[in-house]
C-alpha cells in the first residue's frame, strides 16, 4: 500500500524539515525521523526532494530508507503494537504470545486493523531479554508479558 | 589471434613510494606500502579467491571468500582489506580456509540459478570460476528454500523473485543471478560517479536497485558500462552477448567519438564485433567508458550506410552506382576540366577530424601536391581553431598542456564553456573523482550543468554569465588576481617577458575591468568573480578546462589568450596538476590540426610561406608547393557563391549541418560543379553532391587519432571495410587517378613520411607505438618518451606572452525583435551532428533537440513545457519544442543541434571569431513564440533531402 499525501504540499513539508536540519553533520537519518514523525511515514515523494537538497542521489536515498525497517512506505494505525522476535523472547514463549495477540486483533504481524486503531510489527531484539518476552507499545517498552498483561495492553490499543 | 590479456589484481594500485616485504605462501614479494595483501599475491602470481573484489574500485570486504591466515595473527581477515605488512608470513590456502571458503560459496549457490550451459556468462563468469576454484562439489542447502531464483515457489507467488529488467537498450539486469556483492554500485560511484545505483533493503532482501526501484531507463543511470563491467556474473550483460555470445579474439583500438580518445579492447568473434570494453591500461581513459564508446556502435552496421560509389551529373538527379573506377575517374577528370577552365585555384578539399591522422595526412598531400593549391582546411576550423592561434600566441604552440591523468593532482579547477560530464563523459568521470576528494571548482558558463550541482558534486562558484561576454568575466578575474596582489611574481619573472606583463598588469588593473564594473553587462554579480579569483589564486594547483563555450565566438581567440594570461599570472603551467586544457570536440581534431590541415599551415603548424618547410615536402613529393595561404571553409564558399571556386573534395564532414548560416552553406555547395562527399551515410552535405564515395569506419581501418592530450593512439582495423577500402586507399586510388605516384601499402608507410618530415612527430612509428602503448607529441630525441606536460622548464616560444584583451562585444545584438540569446551545447547520448548516434538505440534518451527556456520567459510568451515554438533570427528560422527549465538564466535559450530536421544552424548567423573566422555559434539573439509545426524551410528542405537521397533501381534510402 502506498498512500498519496497531496504532491505540493509534501514537498513543501519536506523542505521545510531539510531547512531545519540540514546543518547537521550526516543530516539523512534526523531529517528522515522528522519526516516520518511529520507524515507517519516516509512518502516515496519526499525521496527526490531529500536527494536534490542533500546533493545525494535517489538511489542513495532509497537504500538508505529501505535498509531501516522503522522508516515505513505508508501509514500505520493511530498505535503502534511491535512484538520481539528475538531468540530470548521466543524461549521465554514470545512464539505463542504472539500467536494471543494475533487472535486478540484479528491480523498478522505488519497488518493494520480495520478500525485503524492498531498496527502490529515483529521486531528482532528491544534489548529487553532479562524481562522477556517483550514488546514496544507506542515506543514505550513492555517487558515479562503474559496473557494478563497483553489483553490489556490489547484493550489500551483499541481504544 | 586471442583476448588481449587483463589481469585483475583485486584492488587498486598504492601510491606509496615506501617499499614492504612480506612472504606469501612461502614467496617473497616486496609491494608499495598500503597495497592490500590480495593485490601483492596476485602481483606474486597468486589467485586468492575472491567476489566482491574488482581492481577498479576499492575493497569492500563483504564476500568472505578471500579469506587468508596470518602467523602470529588471530583469526582469517579478508585478503582485500587487510594492508601488507613487512615480514608477516600470509598462507591463501590451508584446511580453514578451505572449509570457509568451500561453506560461503554453498550459500551463494544455493540462491543461484543452475543454468550454466545457457547462461550469457558462460565462460566469462567469476562465480562459475569461483565454484571452481574452492572445489564446490555439492550444495548442502539444497535449492528448494528462500531465494531469489524462481518465480513461483510450489506454485506460490515468490515475492522475492524479480524480472528481468531489459529497459536498456545495450545490457539487461537479471536480479535473480544477482550474489549482491556490490561491484556495481561501487563502480556507477567510485569510477563514473554518478550513483545511480544502490542497494536497497537489508540481509537476505537486499537487492541492487538502480534509483528509487526504477528500472534502468528510467533512473539516474548514464549507460556508461562501468557497472557491466564490474559484474562477476550474468546479473549485468551486454544485450549483444546475449545474442552473439563470447568473444574470442580482441584488438586494443581506440574510440572514434569525442577527444578524450578512450582505449577500447574490441572483443571479436570472427568478423563480428561483440562488445567494445574499455581498456584498464588506456592512458587516456583508464579503463573507464561512456555511452557512446561503449554501446553506440551500431552506425557501423547500419542499413543506412552506403557500400557502392554514386555519380550524378545534377543534385536534382537521383544517385547512379557507379564501380570504383568509374569513380575515381569521374572526380579525376572533371577536377582538372574545373581547374583548367577556372584557374588552379578553384578547388580544395575538407579534411576529416573523424578520420586518422594518416588519411587527413593524404588528403591534404593530394590538394596541396595533385590539385597544386592550399585550399585545404578542416571542421577545426569550426571549432577549436582560436584554441590553436591564442595558445600559440601565448605559449608558442597550439594544444593543451597537460595529460588527462593531471586532473588528479589539481586542487582547484576552472571549467569554462564545457560540459565535461555530456561531452567529454569520461573526463568528466576523472574531474568529478578529484572533486569528491576535495578539489574545488569554479564553473564560468551561461547554463546550470551538471558539474554545478549533482549529487556529491557541487561548485564553489557558478558565474553565469551572459553568452558573448567571456573575455570581459576572464578579464575581471586577472583584474582581482592583479590588483588584490595574488599574481605569482617569481614565476613571471623567471618564465614571461616581464614588460609585457607590466603592460598587461596594468591594462587588466583599470577600473573598467573590475567585477563590479562588468557586473551591468555579464549579468554575474561581482562578488562571485572575486570569490572565484581570491580560490583560484590561493588554493593550490590551479587547472583551466574549457570547450567550445570558450572558442565559438567572434572573441574566441581573445579569451583563449586570456586564459592563457590567468594560467600564467598564477603560475599555472608546467607541472601535473595545472595548465590550460582545451576539451577537443572530436576523436582526432587535434590529429587534423596537427596534420596540416589548415590553408596556412602544412603538417606540424608551419607556415606555408616558410621555404625551409616547403623544401622539405616539396623534397620528399617531389613537386613545387605553393606559398600562397589557400582558402578557408566559409572563404570557399563565398568564392563558391562568387563563382571563382568549383569543386570540393569533402571527406568525414557534415559540412551542411554542422557549419553556421545553412542556408548561405547550402547557397555555396549549389553553386559549384563537383562536390564531392566521401562519408560513411548520406548525409546532409550529400544532398548537394554530385559525387558519392563511401568511407570505412573506424573498425575498419588501421591508422591514429591524436586526442585532446596530443596522445597519438592506435587505431586497429577488426574487420573487412565494408565498403571494400579504408578511406587512405580511396584517397590514394583518387590521387593515382589524378596522376600521383602513390603507392603506400599500409598505413604505417604514410606515418613514417609524417616522422620524417615533421620533427614534433620526428619518434613516431607504428612499432614505437606498439612498444609504448601510444604517446604525446612532441615525441622526438629531445623527448623521446612523449610529452605529457609542456612547458615544464620554459614555454615553446621562450618566455610566455601576456597579451591585452580588450573584451568588444559581439554585432549579435538582442533587441526588440530578437530579445533572447540563443546558445548551443551537447547531450551524453548523441553526438555531434549525430548521423552516428541517431543510428544506435542512443535515441532512446534523446529523440528529438529540445529547446530549454527559462519558466520566466516562456510565461511570457504562454509557452508551455512540450508546446512547439518556433526559434527566428536575423538569419532565419526552425520550429522545436520547448522543455522549460531553470538550468538557463533568464533571457537565455539552449539547444542542442544533434538532428537535422532541428536546423539550429539556420538559426545561427555568420559572425565569427576575429582572428581565425571560428563561427559564432554560441551566441545568437532570438526570439521564441508558439508555433504548430515545422517552419517553411524544414518542410522545403525535408523534401529537397527525400529527394536527393533517391538511389536508380533502389528503394528510397529511409533516413
Amino acid at each position: 500500500m502506498n498512500v498519496h499525501v497531496a504532491g505540493g504540499d509534501v514537498e513543501k513539508r519536506t523542505l521545510a524539515i531539510v531547512g531545519e536540519l540540514k546543518a547537521l553533520e550526516g543530516p539523512l537519518l534526523p531529517i528522515l525521523h522528522e519526516i516520518q514523525a511529520e507524515f507517519g511515514f516516509v512518502p516515496q515523494e519526499s525521496l527526490p526532494v531529500l536527494a536534490r537538497e542533500l546533493n545525494l542521489s535517489r538511489a542513495e536515498v532509497h537504500g538508505v530508507v529501505t535498509f531501516y525497517h522503522d522508516y515505513r512506505d505508508h501509514p500505520t494505525g493511530r498505535h503502534v503494537l511491535k512484538l520481539c522476535r528475538a531468540e530470548a523472547c521466543q524461549s521465554m514463549g514470545g512464539d505463542r504470545l504472539a500467536e494471543r495477540v494475533k487472535a486478540l486483533l484479528g491480523i498478522d504481524f505488519h497488518q493494520t486493523t480495520l478500525d485503524g486503531a492498531v498496527t502490529l510489527e515483529p521486531i528482532f531484539c528491544l534489548g529487553l531479554c532479562a524481562c522477556a518476552p517483550a514488546a514496544m507499545f507506542d515506543g514505550e517498552l513492555h517487558g515479562r508479558l503474559d496473557d494478563a498483561s497483553v489483553r490489556e495492553l490489547v484493550a489500551e490499543a483499541r481504544r | 589471434m586471442s583476448l588481449v590479456p587483463e589481469i585483475d589484481y583485486g584492488t587498486p594500485a598504492s601510491r606509496s613510494e615506501k617499499m614492504v616485504t612480506l612472504t606469501i605462501d612461502g614467496r617473497e614479494i616486496t609491494v608499495p606500502e598500503g597495497t592490500s595483501i590480495m593485490r601483492a599475491s596476485m602481483e606474486a602470481g597468486i589467485q586468492v579467491p575472491k567476489l566482491c573484489a574488482t581492481d577498479m574500485v576499492d575493497a569492500f570486504g563483504s564476500c568472505r571468500l578471500c579469506l587468508i591466515e596470518i602467523e602470529g595473527r588471530n583469526g582469517t581477515p579478508a585478503s582485500c582489506t587487510t594492508p601488507v605488512a613487512p615480514g608477516i608470513k600470509v598462507h591463501t590456502q590451508t584446511s580453514r580456509l578451505k572449509d570457509i571458503r568451500k561453506g560461503v560459496m554453498e550459500l551463494y549457490i544455493s540462491d543461484h540459478p543452475l543454468d550454466c550451459l545457457t547462461c550469457a556468462a558462460n565462460g566469462d563468469c567469476e562465480l562459475q570460476d569461483m565454484a571452481g576454484a574452492v572445489g564446490l562439489r555439492d550444495v548442502r542447502y539444497g535449492y528448494e528454500g528462500d531465494n531469489h531464483v524462481r518465480a513461483r515457489n510450489n506454485g506460490e507467488i515468490n515475492a522475492k523473485w524479480m524480472p528481468k529488467d531489459e529497459s536498456n537498450p545495450y545490457f539487461t539486469y537479471d536480479p535473480s543471478k544477482c550474489i549482491v556483492c556490490s561491484r556495481c554500485v561501487r563502480a556507477c560511484e567510485e569510477v563514473q560517479g554518478t550513483f545511480a545505483l544502490t542497494i536497497e533493503g537489508r540481509g537476505f532482501g537486499s537487492r541492487v536497485s538502480p534509483g528509487m526501484h526504477e528500472d534502468f531507463v528510467s533512473s539516474e543511470c548514464v549507460s556508461c558500462g562501468a557497472c557491466v563491467q564490474a559484474c562477476p556474473t550474468a546479473t549485468l550483460t551486454e544485450k549483444s552477448v546475449i545474442e552473439i555470445g563470447q568473444p574470442e579474439h580482441s584488438a586494443v583500438t581506440t574510440c572514434a567519438y569525442c577527444g578524450v580518445g578512450c582505449s577500447f579492447k574490441a572483443e571479436m568473434r570472427g568478423e563480428e564485433l561483440v562488445r567494445m570494453v574499455p581498456w584498464k591500461d588506456g592512458q587516456a581513459n583508464r579503463g573507464h567508458s561512456c555511452v557512446k564508446g561503449r554501446f553506440a556502435y551500431g552506425y557501423s552496421a547500419h542499413k543506412d550506410r552506403i557500400l557502392n560509389p554514386m555519380i550524378r551529373e545534377k543534385v536534382s538527379d537521383p544517385w547512379r552506382e557507379v564501380t570504383w573506377e568509374e569513380a575515381y575517374a569521374h572526380v579525376a577528370s572533371e577536377f582538372r576540366r574545373i581547374q583548367y577552365q577556372y584557374g588552379r585555384e578553384s578547388i580544395g578539399g575538407i579534411t576529416s577530424s573523424r578520420c586518422t591522422n594518416e588519411e587527413t595526412f593524404l588528403v591534404q598531400k593530394l590538394i596541396r601536391a595533385g590539385f597544386g593549391n592550399n585550399n585545404v582546411d578542416t571542421c577545426a576550423r569550426v571549432c577549436h581553431s582560436p584554441t590553436g592561434y591564442g595558445l600559440g600566441q601565448a605559449f608558442g604552440t597550439s594544444a593543451g598542456t597537460q595529460d588527462f591523468d593531471s586532473v588528479e593532482h589539481t586542487d582547484v579547477v576552472i571549467v569554462i564553456g564545457a560540459n565535461p560530464t555530456d561531452g567529454h563523459p569520461v573526463f568528466g568521470s576523472r574531474l568529478k573523482k578529484r572533486l569528491r576528494q576535495g578539489a574545488k571548482l569554479i564553473v564560468i558558463d551561461p547554463r546550470r550543468t551538471d558539474l554545478v550541482k549533482s549529487p556529491h558534486i557541487e561548485a564553489a562558484f557558478h558565474l553565469p554569465l551572459k553568452p558573448g561576454t567571456n573575455v570581459a568575466v576572464m578579464t575581471a578575474l586577472a583584474h582581482v588576481i592583479v590588483t588584490e596582489g595574488l599574481a605569482n611574481e617569481a614565476f613571471i619573472r623567471q618564465r614571461c617577458d616581464w614588460s609585457e606583463f607590466e603592460d598587461w598588469a596594468a591594462f587588466v588593473a583599470e577600473e573598467q575591468h573590475s567585477p563590479e564594473a562588468i557586473e551591468t553587462f555579464t549579468g554575474v554579480p561581482a562578488h562571485l568573480v572575486r570569490g572565484a579569483a581570491r580560490l583560484f589564486a590561493t588554493r593550490g594547483n590551479g587547472a583551466i578546462y574549457y570547450g567550445l563555450g570558450v572558442t565559438e565566438h567572434s572573441q574566441g581567440s581573445t579569451t583563449v589568450m586570456a586564459i592563457a594570461n590567468l594560467a600564467m599570472v598564477t603560475g599555472n603551467i608546467g607541472r601535473p596538476g595545472v595548465g590550460v586544457n582545451p576539451l577537443r570536440g572530436q576523436n582526432n581534431v587535434q590529429g587534423s590540426c596537427d596534420m596540416g590541415s589548415f590553408p596556412h599551415e602544412l603538417p606540424g603548424y608551419r607556415h606555408v610561406a616558410d621555404d625551409a618547410t616547403r623544401e622539405i615536402f616539396e623534397k620528399m613529393w617531389g613537386v613545387t608547393l605553393s606559398n600562397e595561404p589557400g582558402l578557408r571553409i566559409p572563404n570557399m564558399l563565398d568564392a563558391a557563391v562568387d563563382g571563382s571556386f568549383k569543386g570540393i573534395y569533402i571527406q568525414g564532414e557534415d559540412i551542411l549541418q554542422s557549419d553556421p548560416d545553412t542556408k548561405h552553406v547550402a547557397a555555396g555547395l549549389a553553386a559549384m560543379e563537383c562536390v564531392v562527399v566521401q562519408d560513411l551515410f548520406l548525409n546532409e552535405t550529400a544532398n548537394y553532391a554530385h559525387v558519392f564515395l563511401p568511407g570505412s569506419t573506424f573498425l575498419e581501418k588501421d591508422g591514429t587519432f591524436t586526442n585532446a592530450e596530443r596522445r597519438i593512439n592506435r587505431v586497429r582495423r577488426v574487420m573487412t571495410p565494408k565498403n571494400g577500402y579504408a578511406d587512405w586507399e580511396v584517397t590514394q586510388k583518387l590521387a593515382q587517378a589524378m596522376g600521383l605516384a602513390w603507392n603506400y601499402s599500409h598505413p604505417s608507410e604514410i606515418m613514417d613520411e609524417i616522422a620524417a618530415t615533421t620533427p614534433s612527430f620526428a619518434l613516431v612509428s607504428y612499432d614505437y607505438l606498439e612498444k609504448m602503448g601510444s604517446v604525446q607529441w612532441p615525441c622526438n630525441e629531445k623527448s623521446p618518451k612523449g610529452s605529457p606536460i609542456m612547458h615544464i622548464d620554459g614555454f615553446v616560444r621562450g618566455k610566455g606572452k601576456f597579451i591585452r584583451t580588450e573584451y568588444v562585444a559581439t554585432d549579435e545584438r538582442t533587441g526588440p525583435r530578437f530579445p533572447l540569446l540563443l546558445t548551443t551545447g551537447r547531450i551524453l547520448s548523441q553526438y555531434n551532428v549525430g548521423a552516428q548516434t541517431r543510428r544506435t538505440e542512443n535515441v532512446v534518451w534523446h529523440a528529438e533537440d529540445r529547446l530549454e527556456v527559462h519558466p520566466h520567459d516562456a510565461e511570457l510568451r504562454g509557452i508551455r513545457d512540450g508546446d512547439w515554438v518556433r526559434l527566428a533570427s536575423r538569419s532565419g528560422d526552425t520550429t522545436l519544442r520547448a522543455l522549460i527549465t531553470d538550468r538557463v538564466a533568464p533571457g537565455v535559450v539552449y539547444t542542442t543541434f544533434h538532428h537535422p530536421t532541428t536546423q539550429a544552424n539556420v538559426i545561427t548567423t555568420d559572425f565569427s571569431d576575429w582572428a581565425t573566422n571560428c563561427p559564432e555559434y554560441k551566441v545568437t539573439a532570438v526570439q521564441i513564440s508558439p508555433s504548430n509545426g515545422p517552419s517553411g524551410w524544414q518542410v522545403e528542405y525535408d523534401e529537397q533531402a527525400r529527394q536527393s537521397r533517391r538511389i536508380a533501381g533502389k528503394l528510397e534510402a529511409a533516413e
